[in-house]
């Protein structure tokens, strides 16, 4: 029992991507909104970007930049004293295709509300079967 | 010249940019401007192909800085014929869709073109680059500018396109994580750094998740069966400049993707000494290629029983590259290459045809043949090639597969390959069928004025001819394209 208390508290930023990305993943498949289904895309890549965050942290670390650290730039030079932050520049990539996808997925809501009345997909199935 | 891994995806990149903003001044300029930045693109294709002949692989880095810290363009065997099929049949198809863009987009024909260039643009960049990370941004320029091409369309494309990105961006993310597991276990991205340094690793969970989640993530963007949900609707009901464009590439791209994943990042010891996965892949495969013939056979719609073919076709390659020896890889492989070749053939073919009937249910085809001598003609040997008739390519491919299939002992996928082939003979001749004869239905046609069915337009039909000749002239090339290039890359 123990064991599994450590685990869950040491390893507590797992725990938190697991739960988002299950999250984002329901809401991707089990919602019948569209808009619902966008949000729970956008919650799984949320979650992926916090799980690379995540990895850079380190105890007691500081930033990774010499003017702006702390002990006045004595610490920011050994890679052992500041966090990694290569794992936060790829995270503003994925953040800018995050949006570029986000606002694709809206676009598309837009032009199907304008066709159809409804993002509901059960309706737009219906309306479909009827029109054939 | 050296910087031709350069040119190569930021001429297209550059001429994405000027094809749009050119749009606002004057929209005759765009297409031009996009016809030449994919051509720079073949033609750099060409340049790295002659170099890696001559002097064998070599690395590119962007900006001059070494890997595993920079970002380098991993040019060798396995990718040089990749470059050079992807990047003509992109340009054989923005020639040849040219009117339907015209016609459909009208004012917004150059965003349309810049969509097409950007997409290449993705697809090209994954094909040549040796970073795993740099790999995900590519996937997604192009699968973001293939949402948007797939939703310029029917009434029902925006609903396909959704479809589409909701999986797509699940795929990506899936590999995303993927590549974040084997960052913290490596601490570097370069896939040539990664293979290098995950040996001592592999007996670790993590290793197993990141493959596994990998492989998914791909898998879903190649719409491997179970996964496929997202491109029966998004290649049938997007415009027909998109699914010439897309329908040929994206797929096959992404089973490069795999190829490049299983032998550069990870190893095949890795992969079939370590797991045990090779069975159940390769029984998934099966089934695969069995559930696309079987739906394919299904449908009453020309376009519709297309993109059941590419379902079936993404199982042949999975299935070879999973087979676990050299034999079924090189039908991989090989099959890849030849499956963009007549792909782009079959969805030409139908875009012509559609640009004369406008429907394409099998019943409304009656009497193409003598209407549209050429497009019927190339559809016959895109066909053939398709169900795997020598001299054409699709027969040398699949000859390695099912000799992979043999050596491997894996009888259940021989006989689906056997077995789609024989349903490829039906579907087709059943369409042959329907346009070779024309009866009844015809002449009430005929009796309501729309006798005006002539053959497509010139540049469709030569850019149809020109893909009809890669089939053949790859076919003929079989032999020196698996000796220069495929062994040479799996060595």
């Amino acid at each position: 029992m123990d064991a599994i208390i450590e685990i869950a508290i040491a390893k507590y930023n797992y725990w938190m991507y697991i739960s988002l990305m299950m999250i984002g993943l329901y809401a991707i498949i089990a919602k019948n909104n569209f808009v619902k289904k966008i949000i729970g895309m956008n919650i799984l890549q949320t979650a992926i970007i916090l799980f690379y965050i995540s990895i850079s942290a380190k105890r007691g670390a500081t930033i990774p930049i010499i003017r702006h650290a702390e002990g006045h730039g004595h610490e920011a030079v050994n890679a052992m004293e500041y966090m990694n932050p290569l794992p936060h520049v790829l995270m503003l990539t994925a953040i800018v295709v995050a949006v570029a996808t986000l606002g694709v997925a809206l676009a598309l809501t837009v032009r199907l509300y304008a066709r159809f009345e409804t993002l509901e997909e059960d309706e737009i199935n219906d309306q479909i079967r009827e029109a054939q | 010249m050296s910087n031709y891994p350069a040119f190569l995806i930021i001429a297209p990149l550059f001429a994405a940019c000027l094809t749009a903003t050119a749009g606002w001044i004057r929209r005759s300029l765009s297409f031009p401007l996009a016809v030449s930045g994919l051509t720079v693109s073949f033609l750099s294709s060409l340049g790295i192909a002659a170099r890696v002949l001559a002097s064998g692989k070599f690395q590119y880095s962007m900006g001059g800085w070494a890997p595993p810290l920079g970002i380098v363009l991993e040019l060798d065997y396995l990718n040089t014929p990749f470059l050079v099929v992807v990047s003509g049949a992109a340009l054989v198809s923005l020639i040849a869709t040219r009117q339907f863009v015209e016609k459909e987009q009208e004012a917004k024909a150059p965003a349309f073109y810049a969509l097409m260039v950007l997409a290449v643009t993705g697809m090209l960049g994954m094909v040549a680059t040796g970073d795993a990370f740099n790999l995900y941004v590519l996937l997604e320029i192009s699968s973001i500018t293939g949402y948007a091409l797939v939703a310029s369309g029917d009434r029902l494309a925006p609903l396909a396109s959704l479809r589409y990105l909701l999986l797509g961006t699940i795929g990506a993310s899936f590999y995303l994580l993927g590549v974040g597991l084997l960052y913290m276990l490596t601490g570097t991205l370069n896939m040539a750094d990664l293979s290098r340094l995950l040996p001592p690793l592999y007996g670790s969970n993590a290793v197993l998740a990141a493959f596994l989640l990998i492989l998914c993530g791909i898998w879903l963007k190649a719409a491997l069966f179970p996964l496929h949900a997202w491109l029966p609707g998004a290649y049938s009901h997007s415009s027909h400049a998109s699914a010439c464009l897309l329908a040929p590439l994206m797929t096959k791209v992404m089973i490069y993707v795999m190829l490049r994943v299983m032998l550069s990042v990870f190893t095949p010891a890795y992969i079939f000494d370590h797991l045990s996965l090779e069975g159940f892949v390769v029984t998934l495969a099966s089934v695969a290629v069995a559930a696309g013939s079987v739906m394919a056979l299904a449908q009453r719609n020309l376009r519709r029983m297309a993109v059941y073919i590419v379902i079936a076709e993404v199982g042949y390659m999975v299935g070879g590259a999973w087979l676990g020896n050299q034999t079924g890889i090189t039908g991989a492989v090989l099959h890849a290459l030849n499956d963009v070749l007549m792909t782009l053939c079959l969805f030409l073919a139908i875009a012509a045809v559609a640009g004369r009937t406008e429907t394409l249910d099998f019943k409304d085809l009656n009497g193409l043949f003598g209407k549209m001598p050429f497009t019927m003609g190339a559809l016959v040997l895109g066909a053939m090639s398709i169900i795997g008739v020598p001299p054409a390519c699709g027969f040398f491919s699949k000859w390695f597969l099912l000799q992979g299939a043999i050596e491997a002992g894996r009888f259940d996928f021989m006989a689906a390959l056997l077995f789609s082939s024989l349903i490829n003979v039906v579907l087709f001749f059943r369409v042959f069928e329907y346009a070779l004869y024309s009866d009844g239905h015809m002449h009430k046609q005929e009796e309501h004025g729309q006798t005006g069915i002539q053959e497509a337009p010139l540049s469709l039909v030569i850019s149809l001819w020109v893909a009809v000749a890669g089939i053949l002239a790859v076919g003929f090339c079989s032999g020196p394209i698996v000796r220069m290039f495929i062994q040479p890359a799996l060595l």
